[in-house]
C-alpha cells in the first residue's frame, strides 16, 4: 500500500515563473492496484510520479509504502521499490551499452553491487527467455547495443528492465507518447500483458482517454495540481470519454481545452 | 643527414621509454575524459603529487616500490577531493578540477617541504633493477618498467569496468537518470571514477620521478593536455569500434605516439618551450574535426538540393 498525504510541490518559489505543481494531493494506492493517471498539460502527473520516485523532494507531506515512510529517501534508494519506464524512450535504457548489459544492471536494481562480473552466464538464458515476450527479435541480439533500436524496441525493453526484479510500484510515465500509434499500441499491450501476469500495483500517466478507461481498475484525474476524479471498480468499467469529458468541466469548472486528449 | 636520424633514433628511443611511464597517466585520463566524459583537470597536480609523495618518500628509505603503492593512494585522495567539490557541493566540473589542482600546487611543496626533491645517490626502483641487470640500457630497462605496470593497469581495469559496480560507472556518463532509477547512487559512481583516475595518474608521475631522478612541483604542468592529446592520437590512429581493451591498449599506443611526435619535432629544431602551443594545438584540432565534419556533411545535402532545383 502505498500513501501520499497532503502532499505539496511548488517550482521557483517566490518568483515570477511560481508554478504550484501539486497542492494537497492525498491518495492510497492499494495492492493490485492499476490506476491510469490523466490530466492537461501542467496538471500534476508527472510532478506526482517524480515525487514518488524521489527525482525531487516534496516541500510538505508524507510518502509512506507499506508504512515505510520515503518522503526523505533519495531517489537510488528508493529504486529497489519501484520499477519506471519514462516518456523518452532515451531516458530508460543505456545507448553506449549492450541489450544483455542494461538487463543485467536492471536485474540488480535494489541489491548491492559488488566487485563481481557484471553479467553471469546463467543470466544470459533468463534474459534471452523474457526478450522472446516481447517478441521483439531481441533475444538473438544480446550483445548489440542498445542506440541501435527503434524507440519502441528501446521502450519495450525498459518495461522489461522496469519488471525484471519485479517493483513493490510501477510507474509509467507516458511511456508510449512519443511512438508512432502502432508501436505505441504495442507497448501498450505488453504493459497490461506484463502487469497481468506479474500482478504489479501500477500507475500508468496517460493522454489518451480511451487508454485510460479501457486499462486498469482505477482511473484518477487530475487539474492544476489537485487530484479531482478517482474512480474505481464497476463505476469505471462503464465509464465512456464523453462522461469523463462531463466530469471534468464540473469538476474543474472549466471547459477541456486539451487537444491531445480530445482527439486521442 | 644520417646523423639527424641518428640522433633522432636516439632521441626516439628515449621517448619511447619516457611514454610509457606516461601512459598510465593516460589511462587514468581515458577513465575521466571517455568513460565519465567529465574533463578532470585535477590531474595536473595530482601527477605532481604522485612524484612528490614517491620522491620524499623515497629520500627518507622507504622502499622505492612501497613508495609506489602510496603515491597511488595520495592520488586516490586527490580525486577524492575533486569528486566531493563536484557532486555534493555541486560545482562544475571543470571548475572542481581546477580547485583541486591549484590547491596541489601548495599541497606538494609542504608534502615536499620544497619546490623539488632530488634522488641524486638514492635507490629508486631503475637504479635497483639497473643493478640487478648490468647490460641492459636505462631506456631498455624503463620501457619493461613501464609495460609490466602499463599492461597491469590494462588488465585492472578492464576487469573492474566488467564488474558490477563498473558497469554501473560506465552507465553513469551514458545516462545518469537511469543508473539512479535503478538504484545506483550516481554520486558514488563518479567519484569512484575519479579517485580510480587520479590514483594511477599519481602512479605515473611517481614512476616518472623515479625515472627522472626527482620530484618537482611543476612536473604535472600541461599533464591534462598531453593526456588528451594521447587519447585522441590514439583514437585516431587505431579507430574507436572495438572492445574495451583494445580502447585501453589504443591509449597507451597514442601516448607513445604522441611522444614520438614530440621528439621529431624537437629534433626538426622546435624550441621546448614550443611544446605546450603544439599540444594544444594537436587537442585543439583533434577535438574539431568530428564538429567540421559534421558541418560538411550537414551542407552536403543542401547543396545537392540546390542542385536538383
Amino acid at each position: 500500500m502505498i500513501q501520499l498525504s497532503h502532499v505539496y510541490k511548488t517550482f521557483n518559489a517566490n518568483t515570477i515563473n511560481e508554478k504550484k505543481a501539486l497542492v494537497n494531493v492525498n491518495l492510497t494506492i492499494e495492492s493490485g492496484d492499476f490506476i491510469t493517471v490523466i490530466g492537461g498539460n501542467g496538471a500534476g502527473k508527472s510532478t506526482m510520479l517524480n515525487l514518488i520516485a524521489g527525482v525531487f523532494p516534496c516541500d510538505g507531506g508524507q510518502i509512506l509504502l507499506d508504512g515505510e515512510d520515503l518522503t526523505r529517501q533519495p531517489e537510488y534508494r528508493r529504486a529497489k521499490l519501484l520499477g519506471r519506464v519514462f516518456q523518452d524512450p532515451m531516458m530508460g535504457t543505456a545507448s553506449e551499452m549492450g541489450i544483455e548489459e542494461n538487463l543485467a544492471m536492471a536485474y540488480r536494481r535494489g541489491r548491492r553491487r559488488s566487485l563481481r562480473w557484471g553479467i553471469r552466464q546463467e543470466e544470459r538464458a533468463l534474459y534471452r527467455e523474457k526478450l522472446k515476450t516481447l517478441e521483439l527479435g531481441l533475444e538473438d541480439r544480446l550483445s548489440s547495443k542498445v542506440g541501435l533500436l527503434s524507440g519502441g524496441q528501446r521502450q519495450a525493453l525498459t518495461l522489461l528492465m522496469a519488471t525484471l526484479q519485479k517493483p513493490r510500484l510501477l510507474l509509467l510515465d507516458e511511456h508510449t507518447a512519443a511512438l508512432d500509434p502502432k508501436t505505441a499500441r504495442k507497448v501498450l499491450e505488453l504493459t497490461d500483458e506484463i502487469v497481468e501476469r506479474d500482478r504489479l500495483t501500477t500507475m500508468m500517466v496517460t493522454h489518451n482517454m480511451r487508454d485510460a478507461i479501457r486499462l486498469g481498475n482505477r482511473l484518477i484525474m487530475m487539474h492544476e495540481g489537485r487530484i479531482i476524479l478517482d474512480i474505481m471498480g464497476e463505476e469505471k468499467k462503464k465509464l465512456e470519454v464523453k462522461d469523463l469529458l462531463e466530469m471534468f468541466e464540473k469538476a474543474s469548472g472549466s471547459e477541456m481545452d486539451n487537444d491531445r486528449m480530445l482527439l486521442s | 643527414m644520417s646523423l639527424f636520424f641518428q640522433s633522432l633514433l636516439g632521441a626516439t628511443e628515449g621517448a619511447v621509454a619516457q611514454s610509457i611511464l606516461w601512459s598510465i597517466m593516460t589511462l587514468g585520463v581515458y577513465i575521466t575524459f571517455k568513460v565519465l566524459d567529465f574533463p578532470d583537470l585535477t590531474v595536473d597536480g595530482s601527477f605532481a603529487t604522485g612524484g612528490a609523495v614517491s620522491a620524499v618518500l623515497v629520500t627518507q628509505g622507504v622502499d622505492p616500490l612501497l613508495s609506489l603503492l602510496i603515491a597511488l593512494l595520495a592520488g586516490m585522495a586527490c580525486g577524492y577531493v575533486t569528486g566531493f567539490l563536484h557532486t555534493r557541493l555541486e560545482i562544475p566540473g571543470i571548475l572542481a578540477g581546477i580547485l583541486t589542482m591549484i590547491a596541489l600546487y601548495s599541497v606538494n611543496i609542504r608534502i615536499m617541504g620544497q619546490s623539488n626533491t632530488s634522488l641524486l645517490g638514492v635507490s629508486t626502483i631503475f637504479t635497483v633493477l639497473s643493478g640487478m641487470f648490468a647490460g641492459m640500457s636505462m631506456n631498455l630497462l624503463t620501457i619493461l618498467v613501464g609495460s609490466v605496470f602499463a599492461a597491469a593497469v590494462i588488465l585492472l581495469l578492464y576487469w573492474f569496468f566488467g564488474t558490477e559496480i563498473g558497469c554501473a560507472v560506465r552507465a553513469t556518463c551514458n545516462n545518469e537518470y537511469m543508473v539512479r532509477a535503478l538504484g545506483v547512487n550516481t554520486n558514488y559512481t563518479k567519484i569512484l571514477g575519479l579517485v580510480l583516475s587520479n590514483g594511477l595518474v599519481a602512479l605515473s608521475g611517481a614512476l616518472v620521478a623515479q625515472n627522472q631522478g626527482y620530484g618537482d612541483v611543476q612536473m604535472g604542468t600541461g599533464t591534462i593536455m598531453v593526456g588528451l592529446a594521447s587519447v585522441i592520437i590514439g583514437e585516431v590512429l587505431m579507430g574507436s569500434r572495438f572492445s574495451f581493451a583494445y580502447k585501453l591498449i589504443s591509449a597507451v599506443v597514442g601516448s607513445v605516439i604522441y611522444r614520438v611526435i614530440i621528439a621529431i619535432v624537437l629534433q626538426m629544431g622546435l624550441q621546448s618551450t614550443d611544446l605546450k602551443l603544439l599540444t594544444a594545438a594537436m587537442v585543439a584540432v583533434a577535438l574539431a574535426i568530428p564538429v567540421v565534419r559534421k558541418r560538411m556533411l550537414k551542407k552536403a545535402p543542401e547543396e545537392e538540393q540546390e542542385d536538383a532545383e
